[in-house]
């Protein structure tokens, strides 16, 4: 079986292979063109290695993701140096911190607003179940009721480290993805409710009729 | 704390009073309140800027259906954001208020959250997946005689159709967080500017209603992530002067060191966050670079980095670690050298001095009418530190200056947080050699309950001043518990500040705030 290789860190030390091989074995169960499945491993050696991430931060996850770019934990080492502030040119949406009532349509609208392939990874405790505010009556308990989750990164908010470390898991779910024939494992249509959100324009009210109301 | 009940026929001309005799310029705090059968009300916490003398009023009415009281925001400007507030969480409208609207929940939301008859179920408010509506059209209301609102007409006020409107926010790299702007253009000046907040809120103060003191602790952290300890901190002197603790001078010295050492962390964040707005990636990574060497050593000591938990209702967590005064000793030393450094390269750099320099005046009269405390109010030469005016903890004892500019423009409100590092630094050398013995945290019942009553505590956030209300019955958890967000003046008196100036400069307006979204939605 193809195994994703992560430079300086062996595969067994990775946590939850099994979700990983159980997903490889999906995408593989048709049988794939040598040629093409070359070309493959090329386009997700690149795509892997540069992982280009929408600033989304709400709350305090989002300074750690600062200190992740900063000097000490440093992200471009691993190709994640690049952050978008566009949804269009964002390979992921990092979602660190609380998501609210009022946020998730803005979240969801985002999300439509990426281009495929995209990636979404829950950072913190508040992203991936509502946290220490889950019985608040304004948050929305876990992002992935609304958008499907790639990876978790669980912590209060997580160490920079953590982040890395979930990234990495990210890299691995790219390298090992499908682009010419067979299965891809993204959600597919009525699986997650994918429709667009509607987008309404402020209404143009009509003072004269108001006034007789 | 003993506020005086004032009638509502009364009211509006004992304010004026209050105001122009007394001269209680600063509205402190605004605080909605629920008082079940008693009705609702407000609370108004007013302070002389000058002697610092403190006033508490009250306000009520009985009627739950329409409860309508007297507006103060044309005495105190910083007041229209804070009876929106009100409005939101507890319905009360304020007449002749001119924008009375949600400040923090959506407009299609149903029910009044902190009122104590709110139905919280899922059924009535669920997630709404649809955009909000933006409205632009203002209500005004009649007073008819039997005390009954009445719609009567409507009107646009806010942005009217043919002006160009730029919608900045809720994700934009330079709002520091998910805040949203709607600014009416002319050209590139702004004309109107429409504040969104509450894409943040988390409903702290409601939640805080049914959890335990202690289980309340975890969630100031929360609030201003920068200024952990300090929010930690006022709430633990809040809960220990109402039940009477005194805790050690030990715990005392710890305190006053977290505190400073925090705001040096924040103050660098606002340097890095600042710099790069403005297109400088260089400062960003200097600042970053020394704020982790804080970071070490709250990890150190707590065991968290960004957010520590370390204050508790009677002292500490833990006790400090032995290598704790040498490695802040030497942290001082290094950070020292290092603001020249930051001087060199983003402070003193030609084009940072022509983006900030005259930028976004406040001038002291709008600074105190808005309540901006903190850096930006000492930037426009009002000597707002609560260090200085309510001294807690041991900032009695040291010998520290406030540091404080005349011109308020957005160089000013930068320089000042370059000052007040060099001077938290210069308070920490003063104390961290003779901390003394002791115990660290003081014995507390195992269960807490404050006797009943209403008590206040405030310290000086990492942007200003951070206070908390407590209202309490004798139980195990809080009947009403209200912050004071730092950021919400600074948000209220950016529509002052933008008023005419260029579209460009809303960029180092809004940086030089300092402001942090998750403390004003709380």
């Amino acid at each position: 079986m193809k195994k994703p290789n992560i430079k300086s860190i062996p595969y067994e030390e990775f946590k939850d292979n099994e979700t990983l091989e159980a997903l490889i074995k999906e995408i593989n169960s048709e049988r794939t063109n040598v040629v093409v499945g070359a070309l493959d491993d090329l386009i997700n050696w690149g795509r892997s290695n540069s992982m280009w991430s929408l600033t989304f931060a709400t709350s305090c996850c989002g300074i750690e993701f600062m200190s992740l770019g900063a000097a000490r934990y440093d992200f471009a080492r691993f190709g994640f140096e690049v952050t978008r502030n566009s949804p269009r040119q964002a390979d992921l949406i990092m979602v660190a911190g609380t998501i609210t009532h009022k946020m998730a349509p803005v979240l969801k609208r985002l999300y439509d607003q990426m281009a495929d392939p995209k990636y979404v990874v829950a950072v913190g405790g508040c992203a991936i179940s509502g946290g220490p505010f889950k019985s608040s009556y304004h948050v929305l308990n876990g992002v992935d009721k609304i958008i499907p989750v790639d990876v978790y990164i669980p912590g209060c908010p997580p160490r920079p480290e953590a982040i890395l470390y979930g990234m990495m898991q990210l890299q691995r779910k790219v390298k090992i993805e499908k682009f010419f024939g067979g299965k891809n494992h993204r959600a597919k249509k009525g699986e997650m409710n994918n429709d667009p959100i509607i987008v309404t324009n402020a209404p143009i009210i009509d003072n004269e009729k108001l006034s007789k109301e | 704390m003993n506020p005086i009940f004032i009638d509502i026929k009364e009211f509006p001309q004992r304010m004026q009073e209050y105001k122009d005799l007394k001269g209680m310029d600063f509205l402190r705090e605004l605080i909605g309140m629920d008082w079940g059968e008693e009705g609702l009300g407000v609370i108004y916490i007013l302070e002389n800027s000058d002697t610092h003398e403190n006033l508490e009023i009250a306000i009520k009415t009985t009627d739950r259906e329409h409860p309508t009281l007297p507006t103060v925001c044309h005495l105190w400007s910083v007041a229209e954001l804070y009876e929106r507030e009100v409005y939101d969480f507890f319905g009360i409208h304020f007449t002749d208020h001119p924008d009375m609207r949600r400040l923090f929940l959506r407009n299609d939301w149903v029910g009044y959250p902190l009122r104590k008859d709110y139905d919280e179920s899922e059924a009535i408010n669920p997630v709404r997946m649809e955009s909000e509506i933006t409205e632009d059209v203002q209500r005004e209301y009649e007073i008819k005689e039997e005390a009954e609102l009445k719609k009567i007409n409507a009107q646009t006020n806010r942005i009217s159709g043919d002006q160009y409107v730029i919608n900045i926010g809720p994700q934009h790299p330079a709002t520091h967080g998910v805040l949203r702007f709607r600014l009416a253009l002319e050209g590139e000046e702004i004309r109107k500017i429409d504040i969104h907040c509450g894409y943040i809120h988390r409903g702290i103060e409601k939640m805080s209603e049914k959890l335990t003191y202690p289980q309340i602790l975890g969630l100031t952290d929360r609030l201003d992530y920068l200024s952990a300890h300090q929010n930690r901190h006022a709430l633990c002197m809040c809960i220990e002067k109402a039940m009477g603790i005194e805790v050690t001078d030990r715990t005392q010295y710890i305190r006053t060191i977290m505190d400073e050492l925090q705001r040096i962390d924040s103050h660098l964040l606002f340097l890095s966050c600042a710099a790069m707005d403005l297109g400088a990636i260089t400062a960003f990574i200097y600042g970053f670079r020394d704020r982790e060497k804080i970071l070490d050593i709250f990890e150190e000591v707590t065991g968290g980095r960004l957010i520590q938990n370390y204050n508790t209702i009677g002292g500490v967590q833990a006790d400090i670690t032995p290598g704790f005064a040498k490695k802040v000793k030497e942290y001082c030393e290094y950070q020292k050298s290092k603001i020249k450094e930051y001087n060199d390269v983003f402070t003193n750099n030609i084009i940072t001095q022509l983006r900030m320099k005259g930028v976004g005046r406040i001038t002291l009269d709008d600074a105190i009418s808005y309540g901006c405390t903190g850096g930006t109010g000492r930037a426009s030469g009002w000597a707002c530190d609560v260090r200085k005016r309510h001294p807690y903890a041991i900032y009695d004892k040291v010998e520290f200056k406030e540091i404080i500019y005349k011109r308020g423009d957005c160089y000013d409100r930068f320089k000042v947080r370059i000052d007040e590092i060099k001077e938290s630094i210069h308070i920490i050398e003063q104390i961290i050699d003779n901390i003394p013995e002791g115990d660290y945290k003081v014995k507390t019942k195992p269960i807490i309950r404050i006797p009943e009553g209403q008590y206040t505590a405030a310290v000086e956030g990492s942007r200003g001043e951070f206070g908390v209300f407590i209202e309490s019955h004798g139980e195990k958890s809080p009947y009403r518990i209200k912050f004071r967000p730092m950021g919400l003046p600074l948000i209220a008196a950016m529509h002052k500040i933008l008023k005419g100036t260029k579209i460009a400069d809303l960029i180092a307006i809004g940086a030089t705030l300092d402001y942090v979204i998750p403390d004003i939605d709380r």
